[in-house]
């Protein structure tokens, strides 16, 4: 009788930790598959760029220094190795465009212009699809995160190795700030 | 809940409400086969056969096609259709492009594909998704939600749509709509069948000298009864569904955005034109996003409304948005 309750419990106890097992191999792979998204978004950005700075290049010749800071954070974003020294690169690439943009609020010939208009929303859409993609990664890392370190998954997440997964912040100060737009033109 | 405990809870109530709908069409079914066919004498039971085969075509019917039946319904035209017409101006080009960003922004967001987009060529705003499941989904807005909508308000919108198709709730609703259907139909067959089946009461007046006649009367009180409420009872039930979801809908659709304005004033503007939507019939008014009827009954909070509403009241959706937002 004692060998068959102990046997039920044996029983039960390994069913559970398959089951958590296979959750947390679930969830490290949308982890894993969140990450490619970001990505996939930020090669979008790379292409769109030049397309951007052609079509405002002629109306906006004397602002040659915002396009020009533009298209030097692209080439240094797209050289970028590993995933903090990305995250700080992009993140320069993103103040960079933030500036552009505000920037070309200020020409009415372009406001006007129907490609620019396309061209804003085409930015301001990859913009969005970046942010919802580290968006996504982070709840989903959380999730996966918070399934390996509650009580009673946590005795045995570590041991089957299992880590933690690293959330996506802001790692440059000055990407939280606003940026600053200087009207006067030199 | 999570969004995994919404989904698995969906599945289980798609599930349970069709099993209570079919038992219920089992006992319409069933009820006229004792009363009027009188099976113990050899014929078949073909009320019941005809329940059960209403019931299931139509469950099946709906959720494998019912997205095509409700786009063709509504005349929704599909957005590349639009936006590769000769025809079409750079305003118009610029905001189907608007859209179809928005649409791809919260599929991300959401980490699902991206549904198909269509238009419905109505000056109401509205929208609302169909599909069975987030590989099948389309959303459709209306001409007039695209042209009184800014892009943040959009979002709100089609986030809330989005989380319609995450969380299961089109599938679920789909098959509501369906069953209600089918014991509607059915109830007006049996009624009618008590009408001119005269001689049908004599073969149960012939059961109740047979013995065991409190127990067949009982069951007879409760056929007719259901057989009148049924319409009743179903579109009560597929209500109730319904409302609650709306409340989720709004507040996963704010997780997404992570901006409960957006979509609170998104309301406050849908609100403002209480045009009903004449292209979106009363089938499939639990799927969007606020009420083409434009029925009083949803305006309000109590007993009726609970009853008969397929949306909570605008004031409190755009309340409990503000809330979020922490503006109250």
């Amino acid at each position: 009788m004692a060998f068959l309750i102990i046997l039920i419990i044996v029983a039960v106890l390994a069913v559970w930790a398959i089951a958590s097992y296979n959750r947390l191999v679930g969830l490290r792979n949308q982890v894993a598959n969140g990450w490619r998204q970001i990505d996939v978004q930020l090669k979008r950005r790379h292409d769109l760029i030049p397309n951007l700075v052609n079509t405002v290049r002629g109306a906006m010749d004397f602002e040659r220094d915002t396009l020009t800071a533009v298209m030097e954070a692209r080439a240094k974003a797209m050289s970028a190795s590993g995933p903090a020294d990305a995250a700080q690169k992009e993140g320069q690439l993103t103040q960079a465009l933030g500036r552009l943009i505000a920037v070309a609020e200020n020409y009415p010939t372009l406001r006007a212009n129907e490609n620019v208009k396309m061209l804003q929303e085409e930015l301001s859409a990859t913009e969005n699809k970046v942010g919802f993609a580290r968006q996504f990664y982070n709840d989903i890392a959380t999730k996966f995160n918070t399934a390996q370190q509650v009580f009673p998954t946590n005795v045995f997440a570590g041991m089957f190795g299992f880590k933690p997964a690293e959330l996506f912040e802001i790692t440059d100060v000055r990407e939280r700030e606003v940026p600053t737009v200087d009207l006067s033109r030199r | 809940m999570n969004l995994y405990e919404q989904q698995a809870s969906n599945r289980r109530k798609t599930w349970l409400v069709m099993a209570a709908f079919i038992a219920f069409l089992f006992l319409l079914g069933f009820g006229f086969d004792v009363f009027y066919v009188n099976v113990g004498g050899g014929y078949v039971p073909i009320g019941s056969v005809l329940a059960l085969a209403v019931g299931s075509v139509s469950a099946l019917a709906s959720y494998y096609g019912g997205d095509r039946a409700v786009l063709l319904a509504t005349s929704a035209k599909p957005l590349a259709d639009l936006a590769s017409a000769p025809d079409a101006s750079p305003d118009e080009k610029l905001k189907l492009r608007q859209l179809e960003n928005v649409v791809d922004e919260m599929a991300i967001a959401g980490g699902i594909p991206r549904p198909r987009i269509y238009i419905v060529p109505d000056p109401d705003p509205n929208a609302f998704a169909t599909g069975r499941d987030a590989e099948h989904a389309s959303i459709a807005v209306t001409r007039g939600l695209l042209d009184a909508l800014d892009r943040e308000e959009l979002q709100g919108v089609v986030a809330h749509e989005m989380s319609h198709i995450r969380n299961l709730d089109v599938r679920l609703m789909t098959i509501v709509a369906a069953l209600v259907g089918a014991s509607a139909l059915l109830s007006d067959w049996a009624r009618r069948g008590m009408m001119w089946g005269g001689g049908g009461s004599s073969r149960s007046r012939d059961r109740d000298r047979d013995g065991g006649g409190i127990a067949a009367i009982a069951f007879f009180v409760i056929w007719a009864i259901a057989i009148l409420l049924a319409p009743l009872i179903a579109q009560t039930l597929a209500m109730l569904v319904s409302r609650r979801r709306e409340y989720l809908a709004d507040a996963s659709g704010a997780e997404l955005t992570r901006n409960p304005l957006g979509l609170a004033r998104a309301l406050e503007k849908i609100e403002a034109a209480t045009a009903p939507t004449a292209a979106i019939n009363r089938g499939s008014a639990h799927l969007c996003i606020t009420d083409p009827l434009g029925r009083q009954v949803n305006l309000k909070e109590g007993f009726w409304p609970d009853l008969f509403a397929s949306h909570p009241p605008m004031p409190a959706r755009i309340a409990a948005l503000k809330e979020m937002a922490f503006q109250r």
